[in-house]
């Protein structure tokens, strides 16, 4: 209550000045009053009240009693306003609670999540995902083997959030208890839609690609469960190819067979996967064209993968104002050799 | 034993009656006038529930005068639906985002103590009380 004593002191004395001056350094005061009391929680019918008893102080039985009615009845007015600015304050307080949770989990997913780059003989790799807000909804995988063999995942929720993040967990999971011997794409995602089919509202579906690089026969297989198509690189001609699988997307239907394809590599050819949030980047109103994404991309394809993708995504960072609107995924994969 | 003053709740007049009445009792008491505008609101809000909700009730008024201090207990009951969920009205934002004014997390506040008791389909009844400061 002191605190109020002193600010009632305080306010007396401006008002008083500005009632002499009619000045605006005494206005600029009040404005400081103002946000002073903003930050201490006082509400404005404590305000009033504050400049009722200064008036009563500075004009002691000189005021009317209409005018000192008037302005208890503005303070009357003031209540809820006071309680709005408790509840407020109260909101953000709790906001800023859910925040660091959220951060919290979006740490722990990021343990949860996190995977090793391999370092796979002849194959320069390179990958980036960024969640557009604070959990990501995309997901990427390697799986490096003791024969050399790279697999490589790449999947994107559809649903964005916390409920897409924790779908994520669930597909890691899965795929890191799946017999080692299992590593033909096909079969990768034929178990995985499974999975999804029976764990996962049916509301939420989950697209990925998985591909698997066998340096021996220099051959990358693949496979797709409705994944946002990529794109190969022939280094021989200077053009890219999209990557052509079709598959349904994961949890749909409980049985479905996913169709295989290979590709043979030749050196320098490099091979580009991307989630949605690649292609489907925002300027303004407007999507971006898939030409325009591929000019990007080779523009930077000449440095180490790592560079690439860092360099892509810093391009369209910049592009969509540092704001993204959807998570980011991109891995370049190399053949140097 | 002297008869508490109270206000029966049968239409929307009766909540200025009930603020009235509290605020007579808080003016006795000695609370300043921003403290008998939040009780006054604090009545209103708890006033109107009834109005609205329950149809009728009552709202009492009991001056507490013990040793080291004094204060006005509000105790506002019904014999409506009764509250569901106590826990969400109780919640901030659960009534103020439907325009409904304070809400009881407003009354809470406004007030020095607060306790509900609630029973699905026996009424409900809320006790709360203002310190003279």
């Amino acid at each position: 209550m002191e605190s109020v004593e002193l600010d009632l002191e305080n306010y007396r004395k401006l008002l008083k000045e500005y009632l002499l001056t009619n000045d605006e350094t005494a206005l600029y005061q009040a404005e400081q009053f103002s946000k002073l009391s903003v930050q201490h929680n006082i509400s404005p019918e404590e305000i009033i009240h504050v400049h009722i008893e200064a008036l009563k102080e500075l004009y002691p039985g000189m005021i009317p009693r209409e005018i000192n009615d008037s302005l208890n009845f503005l303070l009357e007015a003031m209540i809820s306003y006071g309680l709005a600015l408790q509840e407020y304050q109260h909101l953000r307080e709790r906001q800023s609670e859910l925040e660091s949770e959220i951060s919290i989990a979006a740490n722990m997913q990021k343990t949860l999540l996190s995977t090793v780059k391999p370092t796979i003989k002849g194959i320069d790799i390179g990958a980036i995902s960024v969640p557009a807000s604070h959990m990501s909804g995309d997901y990427y995988h390697f799986v490096a083997d003791t024969d050399d063999t790279l697999g490589v995942a790449i999947a994107d929720v559809i649903g964005k959030g916390i409920p897409a993040a924790l779908s994520m967990s669930m597909i890691k999971y899965s795929m890191d208890s799946f017999p080692e011997n299992q590593r033909q794409p096909s079969a990768i995602l034929e178990n995985l839609n499974r999975v999804v089919e029976r764990n996962v509202d049916p509301g939420m579906f989950i697209t990925m690609f998985y591909g698997l690089y066998d340096p021996k026969s220099e051959t990358f297989s693949y496979a797709s469960a409705g994944h946002e198509p990529g794109f190969y690189y022939h280094a021989k001609e200077d053009r890219f190819e999209e990557i052509e699988a079709s598959g349904l997307v994961l949890g749909v239907q409980e049985h479905v067979n996913y169709e295989q394809s290979v590709s043979k590599i030749e050196k320098d050819d490099c091979i580009i996967l991307l989630t949605d949030g690649v292609t489907e980047c925002r300027i303004g109103d407007r999507f971006i064209e898939r030409d325009e994404v591929l000019e990007v991309i080779k523009h930077y394809l000449h440095l180490p993968a790592q560079e690439a993708v860092e360099y892509v995504y810093r391009y369209f960072e910049r592009l969509q104002d540092f704001h993204l609107k959807d998570d980011f995924t991109l891995i370049i994969l190399k053949k140097e050799v | 034993m002297e008869l508490k003053p109270c206000v029966n709740i049968r239409q929307e007049w009766d909540i200025v009656g009930a603020r009235q009445l509290g605020r007579e009792k808080a003016k006795e008491l000695g609370f300043g006038t921003v403290d008998q505008a939040r009780i006054a609101t604090a009545i209103s809000e708890l006033a109107r529930n009834i109005y609205l909700y329950a149809g009728t009730g009552k709202v009492e008024f009991e001056i507490i005068d013990q040793f080291d201090r004094k204060g006005l207990k509000i105790v506002a009951a019904d014999e409506g639906p009764g509250i569901r969920d106590v826990g969400e009205v109780m919640q901030d934002g659960y009534s103020t985002s439907g325009g409904l004014g304070a809400g009881l997390p407003g009354v809470k506040r406004l007030m020095d103590y607060f306790d509900i008791r609630s029973e699905n389909g026996e009424g409900t009844e809320i006790e709360a009380i203002k310190w003279v400061r």
